[in-house]
């Protein structure tokens, strides 16, 4: 037993079973879900045909079926493309994908264990610099391409960037100055907290809600995806930067589009919505208004599991309505979105909570 | 030349730059659509193709198919009204005689070269013996071979069948080049 006290032996656990069994799982399920989606939003059926026999299981064998096709398919590389960087750019945006959840904690800690790969002191920081490592995937493949389309989606990518960046970062600091810290596990659990008396949780939402919908907005961007998809625009520019890409390469490219999905959501449920914390459940059971249900700690932890879980899924649900519900921004849109109305609104939060934090410390010394 | 510009007058105004208003009407409306299809009645308009097959319409024009008499003799007295009207040029007919002198001829061969049809329904009009229809509901047809769509006398006769499952009807496909190809003559040899 003495191997598992060791720090990275428990970390790797930890990415067992959290990266591999919850993120690459749900990220390769929303591939299939997206399409299923969809069609329950237009009113069709959506894919159901791949099966095994008499098997189809609703479509979901054509996850395996999709795998498989990537795997056997040829895997094309332009004649004058940049074959290093061809090579290793899907790779960026998987990793920039999959590094988030270094830092995203499951549930509060029981015992000796923590159910978060690494609590690094640095915590969301850490996550900016990784996740504004991902453009590097969509640049560096548009640019080896050797191809136009490709090269305008890594340029709108880079103009896209330049426009979210900046208010995702401030987006946030309001959130920093309310609880006086970067560290993940920290903000997770002053969410754990209440106002008046044991009735609304002190969730990021509640203390910060402007903060919310910049951030929202900013991961949108981030993600690539509907109405923030200049960078792809199938219609404009085909499948702007992966144009080129075949194969598993450009699988790992939809996968890491996915698995950003699962982390985004993750973020976003993390930072404003309470993260593992479930409303009035305290490490002892519920309690609501001085009335107690105690509960073991085991079943609180696996309650609390379940409910980061059901919380990730719902972003990842509404991340995906969103994008059968809105069209894409014009790419003057997206600048004007980003510079003139997010920044400033984002700049007013900061201020604004500044202002208040300083009301407060003064009528409550 | 003086060129006609449309001002078009867009809606203007904090709400509209705010985008959140419209945002969540539309969201409204996929998740209403989202929620009927995934837990309530599904209502979609989807046909499951082969398993199921679009209802058409009785006068639809179809695949065409050779109507026999009661005592299951080809109606077709080979009177060439059919292949004369055809703007296509898709049929070809060669008649033979008959013992019967009311009918005096039949169609030996009978050709239909359906990739050449335009389905325009001229041969359904010209016959005057009712031989010809184009009411087999067949709305496509997909074989591996040009001369699988060569259909010959035989496989137009009247001899579809319907699926009482799905209600398809079908004739029975040429499952060989032998079978699709020469036309068999001995109809009359009973």
């Amino acid at each position: 037993m003495d191997i598992l006290l060791n720090p990275i032996v428990q970390a790797l656990i930890k990415i067992a079973v959290f990266v591999l069994g919850f993120v690459m799982l749900t990220g390769t399920v929303l591939t299939l879900m997206e399409r299923k989606w969809m069609s329950a939003v237009q009113d069709r059926i959506g894919p159901n045909r791949a099966n095994a026999g008499k098997f189809r299981g609703r479509g979901l064998l054509h996850i395996a079926a999709d795998g498989l096709k990537s795997v056997f398919k040829e895997d094309t590389i332009p004649a004058d493309a940049d074959r290093l960087l061809f090579t290793i750019a899907p790779f960026f945006s998987l990793l920039a994908a999959l590094v988030v959840w270094a830092v995203i904690p499951f549930a509060a800690p029981l015992g000796g264990v923590t159910f978060q790969i690494t609590d690094v002191n640095i915590g969301i920081l850490l996550v900016f610099a990784v996740t504004s490592l991902g453009v590097y995937g969509a640049v560096l493949a548009g640019y080896s391409s050797n191809n136009k389309y490709a090269t305008l989606g890594a340029t709108r990518s880079t103009a896209q960037m330049l426009s979210y960046e900046i208010f995702l970062g401030l987006s946030l600091v309001g959130l920093f100055m309310v609880n006086g810290t970067v560290t993940v596990s920290a903000l997770v659990a002053n969410q754990g907290q209440y106002w008046f008396g044991d009735v609304i949780p002190k969730w990021g939402i509640f203390t910060q809600p402007l903060a919310f919908l910049l951030f929202f907005t900013a991961m949108l961007a981030e993600l690539k995806r509907v109405p923030f998809d200049a960078p792809e625009g199938e219609s404009e520019i085909i499948a702007g930067y992966f144009i080129e890409y075949s194969g598993m390469r450009w699988s790992v490219f939809m996968l890491a589009e996915y698995v950003s999905i699962v982390g985004t959501s993750a973020l976003i449920v993390t930072l404003f919505f309470g993260g593992y914390q479930v409303p009035w459940l305290q490490p002892q059971g519920f309690q609501f208004l001085g009335w107690l249900l105690p509960l073991p700690a085991v079943l609180v932890t696996l309650l609390q599991i379940v409910a980061f879980g059901a919380k990730t899924v719902f972003f990842c649900w509404l991340v995906i309505m969103l994008r059968w519900t809105v069209p894409r921004f014009r790419f003057d849109q997206i600048m004007e979105l980003g510079w003139k109305k997010m920044l400033p609104l984002a700049l007013l939060n900061v201020v604004v909570t500044a202002a208040w934090l300083l009301v407060y410390d003064r009528l409550n010394p | 030349m003086e060129l006609k510009v449309k001002t078009v007058d867009r809606q203007r105004g904090v709400m509209v730059e705010f985008y959140l208003p419209a945002i969540w009407e539309g969201l409204r409306l996929t998740v209403h659509h989202f929620v009927r299809n995934i837990f309530g009645k599904r209502d979609v308009v989807t046909i499951q193709y082969p398993e199921e097959v679009r209802r058409v319409a009785p006068r639809y024009r179809g695949r065409h198919r050779l109507t026999v008499r009661e005592d299951g003799f080809i109606k077709c007295v080979a009177c060439y009204m059919c292949e004369t009207v055809c703007p296509a040029h898709c049929i070809h007919i060669e008649a033979g005689e008959v013992e019967d002198k009311s009918v005096e001829k039949y169609p030996v061969v009978f050709d239909i070269d359906e990739l050449r049809c335009v389905f325009c329904g001229l041969c359904v009009e010209a016959c005057p013996k009712d031989a010809i229809r184009m009411d087999t509901g067949i709305i496509a047809m997909a074989y591996s071979a040009r001369n699988r769509f060569e259909f010959t006398r035989d496989l137009l006769k009247d001899s579809y069948h319907e699926n009482e499952k799905t209600k398809y009807r079908a004739l029975p496909n040429p499952r060989s080049d032998a079978e699709a190809l020469p036309n068999s003559v001995g109809v009359l040899a009973k």
